[in-house]
């Protein structure tokens, strides 16, 4: 299947839109003046820990949750004081919400038969059918709920949904019950899903994992507001805080002193006196700041090596190391800048067998790599 | 370790299989065996094999009559009656409130239902209802000694042990099935009949079936509030055991209420099933 439904959508045009969307519990505030386009056609995600939210601000685009300010708008209509029984918008629930006194096509039917003016009993069949027959589910239709398996009850819930032709399918921790190995399916699942119906999905998740491997974009909560949006790579390459390096993959986070930085770059020296070149955040003027560097975009060599020209070195002990099959992490001890963490590939190592416990390396951090992050 | 599950399960089921031999068998048999019988000079049972007894039954036609019109009638009327209170306590009610409440449901069993029917006899009587509804120009109006002064005081007697089944149940209902329900396009109140109320159903069959089966042998709020005029068949077998000592009748009036009873919820339980039908917890008998 071609990515091809997403193409024939105007990149641009939006589907939903949150202006200044706040709600507020009593004193606590949930969501704190969300401002966010949903594009038509895309794989949006939440990302963030519990309470940061996520889960409100897709409430608040389903219609269980009225903003305390601000506005939703589906379409370009303001739909903020619209229940949820008349958006054109289904969810599929955390622990699915199927109904159990029904059977799975009456399930999946349900929204169909709520349509006034009525459909005919023969349409809802053939969608029922048709809905069913997508998910894989073809003939599980007379089965009782409680007669499916936790994965197959998600199908259904996912059918519930889709059979609607919803101009949002929104996700809330679908994928939470499921074992990984069901996961992984379940996620491509969803994705060839998305690719031929054309609909946008809006996901909701704690799972980095998740959100990296589904997203065209990931929205990252935190304490009820976006903390930075972007592609997945934009957020891992570019991650704009301390909050985003550390939610989104593994980074080492360091203190520098910022000694120059001209054309998008900065010369930082570290607590040992090293100094590294690292990418600039825009409009940065701080002469101190946190840094942030992947461990995978360092490298180690043996203490008695000379780094090459333009590389800086930080002398460092390893205090572990693990053994993953194709890369070893290495936690290291380096004085006077702290604990790293570097990750060398297999067939990049330098030392056969890799560097032992207690050795004496240089942690090698190439030119560019790594961040000034934003403060906050 | 070593007990087998069967063992284990004997165990279990000993006392109660020895109760119910001893306490509902035994005198179950001994009432068959009665019905078959005689009345004895004095009064009581003399062996005998007679169908007399049986032949005997329509002299007591009205006692089944009533019966069977007021059990099913309170059993609906508490229904009706119960069916709002537990949902506004399992549902509408702040978690502040919803202990007193619940107290409040119970509060009335702490005293006699004997002296609670009493204190209707009053309100029912020429001086309650009747003379307040008479200071609006409803003259004459006769409420005490009535089906109906017996089907309030039912209603009054039995709604708590109607509220509570159907509580539980509308309390154990999963709220984000009324969410799914929004969200696939229903407006609440075709989401209270479409997920709430079969959902709730289970409780509504224990209730009606707890009431029902009560009610078929109540004798205590037809004498009382029907003054002899609406008599269950209760009240025929209290009056032929204690009164007139015909005990073999008794038995039989006895026997003929528990068939009557054995059928009607038979029929029940059969049209009940349609609604739980596979679910485990559809406390059906």
């Amino acid at each position: 299947m071609e990515r091809a439904a997403s193409m024939h959508v105007r990149p641009e045009e939006t589907v939903a839109e949150f202006v200044g969307a706040t709600k507020r519990y009593g004193e606590v505030l949930a969501a704190d003046r969300i401002d966010l386009r949903i594009r038509r056609g895309e794989f949006l995600s939440f990302l963030g820990p519990s309470g940061c939210g996520k889960t409100t601000a897709l409430r608040m685009l389903a219609g269980f949750e009225t903003p305390t300010d601000g506005t939703v708008l589906i379409d370009g209509q303001d739909v903020s004081a619209v229940p949820a029984h008349r958006r054109p918008v289904n969810m599929v629930f955390q622990h699915y919400a199927l109904f159990p006194h029904m059977t799975v096509e009456e399930n999946v039917g349900y929204g169909l038969r709520q349509r006034r003016p009525r459909l005919s009993r023969r349409e809802i069949g053939d969608k029922v059918a048709k809905a069913l027959a997508t998910v894989r589910l073809d003939a599980f239709g007379p089965r009782r709920i409680w007669e499916m398996s936790g994965g197959q009850q998600q199908r259904v819930a996912l059918a519930r949904a889709i059979v609607n032709e919803p101009k949002i399918l929104l996700l809330d921790e679908p994928m939470a019950a499921l074992d990984a190995k069901l996961r992984g399916e379940m996620q491509r699942e969803l994705l060839d899903l998305q690719r031929q119906l054309g609909i946008t999905f809006v996901l909701v998740t704690h799972d980095q994992e998740e959100a990296l491997a589904m997203s065209d974009r990931i929205c990252i909560m935190g304490k009820g507001r976006i903390a930075q949006i972007g592609s997945p790579q934009e957020l891992y390459d570019r991650p704009a805080t301390r909050y985003v390096a550390d939610f989104v993959g593994k980074a080492n986070i360091l203190s520098a002193r910022i000694v120059a930085r001209a054309g998008g770059t900065a010369q930082a020296v570290l607590g040992n006196g090293a100094a590294v070149t690292v990418a600039d955040a825009p409009g940065d003027a701080r002469g101190e700041a946190e840094i942030a560097v992947r461990p995978e975009a360092l490298s180690l060599a043996p203490s008695g090596e000379a780094p090459g020209p333009g590389v800086a070195a930080v002398a460092a002990t390893v205090t572990h190391r693990t053994f993953l099959g194709d890369h070893t992490e290495y936690l290291l001890d380096a004085p006077g800048v702290g604990a790293l963490q570097v990750n060398v590939p297999r067939q990049a190592e330098r030392v056969p067998g890799g560097h032992g416990m207690g050795a004496s390396v240089h942690v090698i951090w190439p030119e560019g790599a790594g961040l000034v992050l934003a403060a906050g | 370790m070593a007990m087998t599950r069967s063992r284990a399960r004997a165990l279990l089921l000993t006392p109660a299989g020895l109760w119910y031999a001893a306490m509902l068998l035994l005198p179950l048999a001994v009432v068959l065996i009665f019905s078959f019988g005689e009345r004895s000079q004095i009064g009581g049972y003399a062996p005998g094999f007679t169908l007399e007894q049986y032949a005997n039954l329509p002299a007591r036609f009205a006692a089944f009559r009533n019966t069977l019109t007021l059990a099913p009638l309170g059993t609906l009327a508490s229904l009706l009656i119960a069916y709002p209170l537990a949902y506004y306590l399992a549902v509408k009610v702040t978690p502040k409130w919803k202990t007193m409440l619940l107290v409040l449901v119970i509060v009335p069993f702490w005293t006699s239902i004997l002296i609670r029917s009493y204190a209707w006899i009053f309100l029912l009587g020429g001086k309650g209802i009747p003379a307040f509804l008479a200071m609006f120009g409803l003259e004459d109006v006769r409420l005490l000694n009535t089906p109906f002064a017996v089907l309030v005081g039912i209603v009054y007697g039995y709604l708590p042990l109607m509220v509570f089944p159907i509580y539980v149940a509308l309390e154990k209902l999963d709220k984000r099935l009324l969410e799914a329900a929004a969200d696939l396009g229903t407006p609440p109140w075709r989401a209270f009949l479409q997920i709430t109320l079969p959902l709730s159903m289970p409780g509504v069959l224990t209730g009606s079936m707890l009431v029902f089966i009560l009610l078929m042998g109540e004798f205590l709020i037809p004498s009382i509030l029907g003054g002899g005029k609406v008599f269950f068949v209760g009240n025929a077998l209290v009056d032929l055991f204690l009164q007139s000592r015909n005990w073999p009748f008794g038995s039989a009036v006895a026997v003929g209420l528990v068939l009557v009873m054995l059928v009607t919820v038979g029929l029940y339980t059969r049209a009940a099933k349609r609604f739980g039908a596979g679910r485990d917890d559809a406390a059906l008998m």
